[in-house]
């Protein structure tokens, strides 16, 4: 008998909040994380992006523990996963973390290599933390790796080899990743617009997510979610720019598809990456035409967090997640006027909408791509 | 989930300038550096794809274990639905420390976008999946170790819920000098079953 | 400006790695992008890269680049205008 799974928990820390509610109102209020920041560290010139407000993150980490051992991307992963750790873990548990750099702020100024710069000591710390069991699976997988993450989770489960897993997510803005973006003119000097004319590059920005995810169906309450289809397929084009005809992630979306059972005209809502590269927002409106998706509700959440990198696609999920359990399509902030070939119907305005079944996709450098199908139980 | 059984048909090992395939040596080398190394290993086999020597070390690495261990395992007439499954301990460290150098002083300031684009570890499998046109299932996992029960157990579920049809199994690993990859061929047919046993004793030997 | 054709074919090949090429492959008025050379959207980073670096050129609109890294020529033409090194 084929398991189901299912994802109970969520929790996210970003610049809009430290809790999912936080971060729906302000969302509702179409207030944006990013901001126009003066940092020399980053740039001579002032730059747009979005980040987590160092006080106010050392002050929510200190209620929950008074370790000064944890670097900042721990102490945003602990804060995330903390309050949704309500299970015992246990060998069956799972742990999974997604992140593209971890502790990389941690090269900075230094003449060795860190321990902390390795994947799995930073997994290892926030496994000890929960008292997690098993051995931290790490997916280091560009800017799939939150969804990714997500997929591995549930196919492990299917596959009887955990019962459950805890996922996180999570990214810093870090001047390595900045200065790299930089160099690929990739971003933006206004606050980034999806999909729009006027789009040139995006922002980076920084948060954490994390979610509880279990084949134990008495978890599950009205209003959870069902994950009922994934894939994970390269490009096979170029390892920076994605492929014009959006291969890799028409046959993620369609791998997805043939497992859930379900058709594309089922789709209600899909949560889309959207950095507002030119080519990457153009790769993804040519993928959905292609699979005859132009017309299903669309955003990308990159308008109000920025890139978060590692932390997107898990961080994307849960705010899609919401969007389904309140019936609410939220806006595509930073969107005018379409600016892609082919058409593709992005979110104007917060609104309410019966969703059942939502997609959410991802791609990233290496030519990466991957789709989830989720649907509301 | 179907009853597919699942078996290793090729290994491939490169480590300490040596280069085996299915347990024998087909290639040795004087110690060298890797670049020197990876060199040589690439006219020996006459691999003919100048993008190689853009690459970045892990992805020259990997790149060469795919090339050994592929050749003559490929279809010419079909699209090959080969999943890519690496996995390592330091991701992709060895081009940060470079590219993390290249920014640290603001006076001599010239990073290199060709260097920032090899700083994700799963760059490596693109590389590989550009040359084959492998329209396939990627993932890059981080452990400490070689992990021969998760390598196992994930490409069997690749394999038994049809995600893929061949599985590219890969610990490629490298940190500056120290370096090492163990590459299987895991598919549907052959004699040796894919269990963690069997993917530590090839990787042992 | 011949010797700065010569050195702009020595840095490429540098450069970019390209490593069976020598600088006697490259003509003058050879397309660097495309058929040619055969080079990337990151080469063409690269470039930009090595005019300031080398030359003290910062390019304020990377779509100037398509023109200017046409060729050996015109990437000549170009730095021997706007070189402030």
């Amino acid at each position: 008998m084929q398991r189901e799974i299912f994802i109970t928990e969520t929790n996210i820390i970003t610049p809009l909040g430290f809790d999912v509610a936080t971060n729906i109102q302000n969302i509702e209020n179409k207030i944006s994380g990013i901001q126009l920041h003066h940092d020399k560290k980053f740039s001579e010139n002032p730059f747009f992006g979005a980040m987590i407000n160092g006080e106010e993150l050392d002050a929510a980490f200190g209620k929950i523990s008074s370790s000064s051992e944890f670097t900042r991307l721990e102490k945003m992963m602990i804060l995330a996963l903390h309050p949704i750790v309500k299970t015992v873990p246990d060998q069956n548990t799972a742990f999974l973390l997604s992140t593209t750099k971890g502790n990389i702020t941690e090269l900075e100024n230094k003449s060795e290599l860190p321990e902390s710069a390795y994947l799995q000591n930073l997994a290892k710390k926030i496994a000890d933390f929960f008292n997690f069991k098993t051995e931290p699976i790490v997916i280091s997988n560009a800017c799939v790796s939150g969804i990714l993450a997500v997929a591995t989770a549930k196919r492990l489960i299917e596959a009887n080899l955990y019962d459950d897993a805890y996922v996180v997510a999570g990214d810093e803005f870090s001047e390595f990743v900045f200065s790299g973006f930089s160099l690929f003119q990739a971003l933006s000097d206004k606050p980034c617009k999806p999909y729009d004319s006027s789009r040139n590059g995006l922002n980076l920005g920084e948060a954490t997510a994390a979610v509880y995810i279990t084949s134990d169906k008495s978890l599950a309450k009205k209003g959870d979610i069902k994950i009922i289809g994934d894939g994970a397929i390269n490009d096979a084009n170029h390892i920076s720019g994605p492929s014009r005809t959006g291969e890799g992630l028409v046959r993620s979306i369609e791998s997805a598809f043939k497992e859930s059972g379900i058709q594309a005209s089922q789709i209600d809502y899909i949560s889309a990456h959207g950095t507002a590269t030119i080519y990457n927002d153009e790769m993804e409106a040519i993928a959905f035409n292609r699979l005859g998706m132009k017309n299903v509700p669309l955003n990308s959440m990159k308008g109000f967090y920025g890139h978060t990198l590692g932390a997107s696609g898990l961080l994307e999920t849960v705010i899609g997640i919401e969007s389904a359990r309140k019936n609410r399509l939220f806006i595509s902030l930073g969107f005018d006027e379409i600016g892609v070939s082919e058409s593709v119907n992005i979110i104007a305005e917060n609104q309410d909408s019966d969703i059942k079944y939502f997609l959410k996709t991802a791609s990233g450098f290496g030519g990466c791509n991957t789709a989830v199908i989720f649907e509301k139980i | 989930m179907e009853e597919i059984k699942t078996y290793i048909t090729a290994y491939c090992k490169i480590e300490k300038n040596q280069i085996s395939l299915d347990g024998e040596t087909v290639f040795h080398s004087e110690e060298l550096s890797f670049q020197d190394f990876s060199k040589k290993s690439y006219q020996q086999f006459e691999l003919n794809y100048p993008k190689f020597f853009k690459m970045d070390n892990l992805s020259k690495l990997a790149f060469l274990a795919s090339e050994i261990i592929l050749k003559g395992n490929l279809e010419s007439e079909r699209e090959n639905n080969i999943a890519l499954l690496f996995a390592n301990k330091s991701s992709s460290l060895d081009t940060d420390v470079k590219y993390q150098k290249s920014i640290s002083d603001k006076n001599e300031y010239f990073p290199s976008p060709g260097v920032f684009v090899y700083t994700l570890a799963n760059i490596c499998m693109g590389e590989i999946s550009i040359k084959n046109q492998f329209k396939s299932e990627n993932c890059f996992f981080i452990f400490d170790a070689f992990n021969s029960q998760f390598m196992a157990d994930y490409g069997n579920l690749l394999l038994k819920t049809g995600k893929a049809e061949k599985v590219l199994c890969a610990w490629t690993e490298l940190y500056q000098e120290e370096y090492q990859v163990f590459m299987c061929l895991v598919s549907k047919e052959g004699n040796l079953e894919n269990t963690a046993e069997n993917l530590e004793k090839l990787y042992k030997r | 400006m011949e010797a700065l054709k010569l050195e702009l074919k020595e840095k490429i090949i540098k450069v970019l790695n390209l490593e069976d090429i020598a600088v006697e492959d490259v003509n003058d008025d050879d397309a660097l992008f495309g058929d040619g050379l055969g080079l990337d959207s990151i080469d063409a980073l690269e470039l930009i890269v090595m005019l300031d670096k080398d030359y003290g050129i910062k390019l304020l609109d990377p779509k100037e680049g398509k023109s200017i890294f046409q060729s050996i020529n015109s990437m000549a033409a170009y730095i021997t205008e706007h070189r402030t090194k």
